[in-house]
C-alpha cells in the first residue's frame, strides 16, 4: 500500500502497450509483475496517494489503503473520473457515506488550444511581452512599474 | 559495464528540463517563438507529462492572481506584498517580472479549459486577494494538453521517463545534459544551444513527521528531489536564498490545504487551551518589525507565533473548522438558506482536499471527521525547498532590463541581457529552479516559464553555434552515471543478503542518513526548526562522510539507480543550506529556522541575499552578500 491492487480486477492491461497505473505514476512505483501478469506498488512508503492509478485504472483494480502509520483502517475514497467530471465516494470508518461531484474541465478533451483563441502580439522577439499579449493580459499593453 | 547501455544522442537548439508548470509553460511559449525561427524544441520529463511535477495531484486554488485589469491590485502592490512575506530579502524585479505576466496565464488556463470558480456577476471567485477558487483536479492534465499540442505544432520532441542528471558545459556556456531512461537500457546525452531548467523543489532532504509507509505523505510531492538545484550548483551557476527553505502549517499528517480554512472560511487556529496565539502572542510580532506589524503578517511569523504555544506545552493546535461552518452558516436568516449554505460549506471544504490532497479526505473518513462537528489539528511540517511558494532558494538570475531601467545601481547587479539566465551563459531557470523571486506558485511558475522561454530564444538567435561537447567527458559521466548499478553488481553476491552488504550502500538507507543529519543538526522538526554553529559545523562533518559514501551508492535495478541520483541531488541541495545558513548571522525568519546563537534579525549587516557559488574547477564553495535593492516604495 498505499495504494494496492486487487488480483481479481487487474489484468495487466493486457490490452494496452504497458499497464496504464506504470505509464502514469509520477514518482515510478507502479509495475508489472510478470509472472502473474497484475501490478503491484513496488515503493509504497514512497506513494504519495495522488491517486493518479486509481483514477486511471480501466478495470478499477487500484484502490488506496491509507497510511497505515497514522490513519486507522476501515475508510474508502473512491473516485470514478469522467471526461468531463469526477464523483467522489466517501466511506467513514464507522460507516457514513459520502458523495461529491465536482467539474474537472470545460473543454473537450485534447482541445487546448495553446493561444486560447488570443490574438498574437506583434511578434517581436526582443520585447518583454509575451506571444498572447497583450490581448490575454486583457489590457492595451504590458504593464510595467511606476518610474 | 555489468550492462550495456546504448548512448541516444539528440541534439537540439532549446532543451526544457521538467515537465511540470514551469516547464509546460516553457513549452507553450518556446514552441511559438521557435516556429517563428526555425528552431527546435526538445522537452524532456522523468514521468509523464499528464500527471508530472507538483500539481500532478491537482489543486484547489490558483495562489498568484493580480487582478491588473480589473483594477483589482497593481503590480506594486504584488511586490510590496511578496517582500514582506519574505522579510524583506526579495529580487523585486523578479517578483515584478513574473506579476505582469500572471493574470494572461490565468487567462490561458480557463481558454484550455480548467474551471475557475465565478461569482453572480461573472467575475473570479476569490479565496483570498490574490487567490482564486478552481475545480483543479485535472489543472495539470488540461496545462500539460496545451504544451504537448504547442510542441506538436513547431516540430517539437518530448522525452518522458528520462531521469536528467548532469549538467554538460563548454567554458562557461551550457552545452546540454545527460541522463538514463528508467524504462530501457538508454543513457541520454542532450546537446543544446540553450538549457531551461524547471526541474521542481525538493522534498525529504530532512526528516519528515511520518517515517513509516506515511514517508511518502510529504506536502511537496516526494519525487522533487532537488533535480533543479543540483544541475544548476553543477553548472557552477550562482545560487541564492539557499537558507530560505519552507516550512508550511498543514493539516497534522495528511497535510491538507488550510489556505481556504483560513481565507475562505475565515476560521482560527487555536492551542489546546482555547487561546488564539494570533492574539495572545501579538506582542512578539513587535521583534520583527517592520515585518510584524505588516499586514498579511508573514507566514513564517505566524508559524513562529503557533511554534511558541508548541514549545510551551500548549498543543495540540487546532483548526476550528466546526466554529468556522457555524458562524457562516448561523449568517442565513431563515432555516432553509441555513440548511443550503451549510451543504454548500461542506462541499467546498471536501472539494479542497479531494483536488489537491486526497490523504486528507481519507484522514477525516478514518478518523470520522465531520469538519462542520468537529476541529482538525494542525502542524508545522518539516522544511522544503520550493522558491515557487513561500520559499525563496534557487539560482540568482538576471532580469529584465525595462523594470530596472530607473535604478541604475539595481540595473548594474541584477542584468545581465537576457531576463531569467543564470550566471551560466545559456542556462534558463524557472519555477522552483530560479530563485529570490517567491510567491509564484504554481500560476507564476508556468508564467516564469514563459518568460524564461521566450528569452531562451532570444540567446539561441543570438548564439547560434552549437556550444562544444567533448566525448571523452560524456563517456565519463556515463561511468559515473551507471556506477550505482557496476557496483551492486560486483558486490551483491558476497553476503547473503542483498540489503546487508559493506561494499556499497542503497539510496533509501543513504537518504534516511541525510535525513537525519538534517532533522538534528540543521533545525528539522525534532531540534524545533533550532540550530547553533556548533550544530552546523558538526552536521557538515557527517554531511562530507556522507558525500564519500555516495560514490558507493548500489542500484539493483533503473527504478534504484534513479532512487540513487535523486539522493545525490537531495545531498547537494542540503551542502548548500547547510553553508548558507552558517554563513547568515542572524536570526531572520523565525518560523522557518531560528538561529540559538544569533537570535535576533541583524539588518544592519544582513539585510542582503546570502548567495553561493561551487566552483566545479576547484571543487570549491564560495559565500557571498549581494544587495538588496528597492525598486517600490
Amino acid at each position: 500500500m498505499p495504494s494496492f491492487v486487487n488480483p481479481e480486477k487487474c489484468d495487466g492491461c493486457k490490452a494496452l502497450d504497458k499497464t496504464a497505473c506504470q505509464h502514469i505514476c509520477p514518482n515510478d512505483l507502479m509495475v508489472l509483475n510478470k509472472q502473474i501478469e497484475k501490478a503491484y506498488n513496488r515503493e509504497p512508503e514512497m506513494c504519495w496517494e495522488c491517486y493518479n492509478c486509481v483514477k486511471i485504472c480501466p478495470t478499477q483494480a487500484v484502490e488506496m489503503r491509507g497510511y497505515a502509520d497514522f490513519m486507522p483502517l476501515g475508510a474508502q475514497v473512491t473516485p470514478m473520473r469522467s471526461t468531463d467530471s469526477i464523483m467522489w465516494t466517501v466511506k467513514f470508518r464507522n460507516g457514513m457515506l459520502k458523495r461529491f461531484k465536482f467539474p474537472i474541465r470545460t473543454t473537450p478533451e485534447g482541445k487546448a488550444e495553446p493561444a486560447g483563441g488570443f490574438a498574437e502580439g506583434d511578434g517581436d522577439l526582443r520585447s518583454y511581452e509575451l506571444y498572447t499579449g497583450p490581448a490575454s493580459h486583457g489590457l492595451k499593453g504590458l504593464t510595467t512599474l511606476k518610474k | 559495464m555489468a550492462v550495456n547501455f546504448e548512448n541516444v544522442e539528440v541534439t537540439t537548439d532549446l532543451l526544457i528540463l521538467g515537465g511540470g508548470m514551469g516547464a509546460c509553460g516553457a513549452a507553450v511559449e518556446a514552441a511559438y517563438w521557435a516556429k517563428k525561427n526555425k528552431l527546435k524544441v526538445t522537452l524532456v520529463d522523468k514521468a509523464a507529462m499528464d500527471r508530472s511535477g507538483a500539481v500532478a495531484m491537482g489543486l484547489s486554488a490558483i495562489n498568484q492572481y493580480v487582478g491588473i485589469k480589473d483594477g483589482q491590485n497593481t503590480l506594486e502592490d504584488y511586490v510590496r506584498y511578496v517582500r514582506t512575506d519574505l522579510m524583506g530579502v526579495t529580487r523585486e524585479d523578479l517578483v515584478a517580472s513574473i506579476a505582469r505576466h500572471v493574470d494572461s496565464t490565468v487567462h490561458l488556463f480557463e481558454k484550455w479549459g480548467l474551471p475557475i470558480w465565478k461569482d453572480q456577476k461573472g467575475g473570479f471567485v476569490h479565496e483570498g486577494r490574490w487567490q482564486l477558487m478552481i475545480n483543479g483536479e485535472s489543472y495539470k492534465v488540461v496545462v500539460a494538453e496545451a504544451a504537448k499540442n504547442a510542441l506538436k505544432d513547431c516540430g517539437g520532441e518530448i522525452y518522458e521517463r528520462v531521469f536528467i542528471v548532469e549538467p554538460l558545459v563548454d567554458g562557461d556556456r551550457i552545452a546540454g545534459a545527460v541522463g538514463f531512461s528508467v524504462r530501457e537500457n538508454k543513457f541520454y546525452v542532450f546537446k543544446a544551444k540553450a538549457v531551461l531548467v524547471a526541474m521542481g523543489g525538493a522534498v525529504h532532504v530532512f526528516r519528515p513527521r511520518s517515517t513509516g509507509e506515511g514517508l511518502g505523505r510529504a506536502w511537496y510531492p516526494p519525487w522533487n528531489s532537488g533535480s533543479s538545484a543540483y544541475f544548476t550548483i553543477k553548472a557552477g551557476a550562482e545560487m541564492t536564498c539557499q537558507e530560505v527553505r519552507f516550512i508550511p502549517v498543514r493539516f497534522k499528517d495528511a497535510y491538507g490545504p488550510v489556505g481556504a480554512w483560513f481565507l475562505l472560511f475565515k476560521s482560527a487556529a487555536k492551542n489546546a487551551f482555547g487561546g488564539d496565539y494570533m492574539v495572545e502572542r501579538r506582542d512578539e510580532l513587535e521583534k520583527w518589525a517592520p515585518y510584524g506589524k505588516a499586514k498579511p503578517i508573514p507566514a513564517n511569523l505566524r508559524n513562529w507565533l503557533g511554534m511558541l504555544d508548541v514549545m510551551e506545552g500548549k498543543g495540540p493546535i487546532y483548526m476550528r473548522t466546526e466554529e468556522a461552518i457555524k458562524k457562516l452558516s448561523d449568517a442565513e436568516t431563515d432555516e432553509k438558506a441555513r440548511k443550503k449554505k451549510l451543504k454548500e460549506l461542506e462541499n467546498e471544504a471536501w472539494e479542497d482536499f479531494l483536488d489537491m490532497t486526497i490523504s486528507q479526505a481519507l484522514l477525516w473518513a478514518s478518523t470520522n471527521v465531520e469538519p462542520e462537528v468537529r476541529a482538525s489539528e494542525i502542524a508545522a511540517a518539516e522544511p522544503y525547498f520550493i522558491g515557487s511558494h513561500s520559499g525563496a532558494s534557487g539560482a540568482w538570475v538576471s532580469g529584465p532590463e525595462d523594470l530596472l531601467a530607473g535604478n541604475p545601481k539595481a540595473k548594474q547587479d541584477y542584468f545581465w541581457g537576457y531576463v531569467n539566465m543564470c550566471t551560466v551563459k545559456g542556462l534558463f531557470c524557472a519555477g522552483d529552479a530560479s530563485g529570490a523571486s517567491s510567491h509564484k506558485f504554481s500560476s507564476g511558475s508556468h508564467a516564469e516559464g514563459r518568460i524564461a522561454a521566450k528569452s531562451a530564444i532570444r540567446f539561441v538567435v543570438d548564439n547560434g553555434t552549437q556550444p562544444k561537447v567533448d566525448a571523452a567527458k560524456v563517456e565519463e559521466l556515463k561511468k559515473m552515471v551507471l556506477r550505482p548499478l557496476q557496483t551492486f553488481e560486483d558486490n551483491c553476491r558476497k553476503t547473503t543478503d542483498p540489503n546487508i552488504n559493506p561494499n556499497y550502500i542503497r539510496p533509501k538507507m543513504f537518504m534516511f542518513r541525510l535525513q537525519k543529519i538534517m532533522d538534528e543538526y540543521s533545525a528539522g522538526v525534532s531540534a524545533q526548526f533550532s540550530t547553533n554553529k556548533h550544530l552546523l559545523e558538526r552536521g557538515q562533518e557527517l554531511l562530507g562522510y556522507l558525500k564519500e559514501d555516495a560514490e558507493k551508492l548500489g542500484a539493483e535495478d533503473l527504478h534504484e539507480l534513479m532512487r540513487c541520483w535523486e539522493n545525490v541531488q537531495r545531498m547537494w541541495q542540503a551542502e548548500a543550506h547547510v553553508r548558507t545558513v552558517l554563513f547568515r548571522e542572524e536570526t531572520r525568519w523565525p518560523g522557518y529556522y531560528y538561529r540559538a546563537d544569533f537570535p535576533k534579525m541583524d539588518d544592519a549587516n544582513w539585510k542582503v541575499f546570502a548567495n553561493c557559488i561551487y566552483h566545479p574547477d576547484r571543487k570549491e564553495w564560495e559565500m557571498k552578500k549581494r544587495p538588496i535593492h528597492a525598486l517600490v516604495d
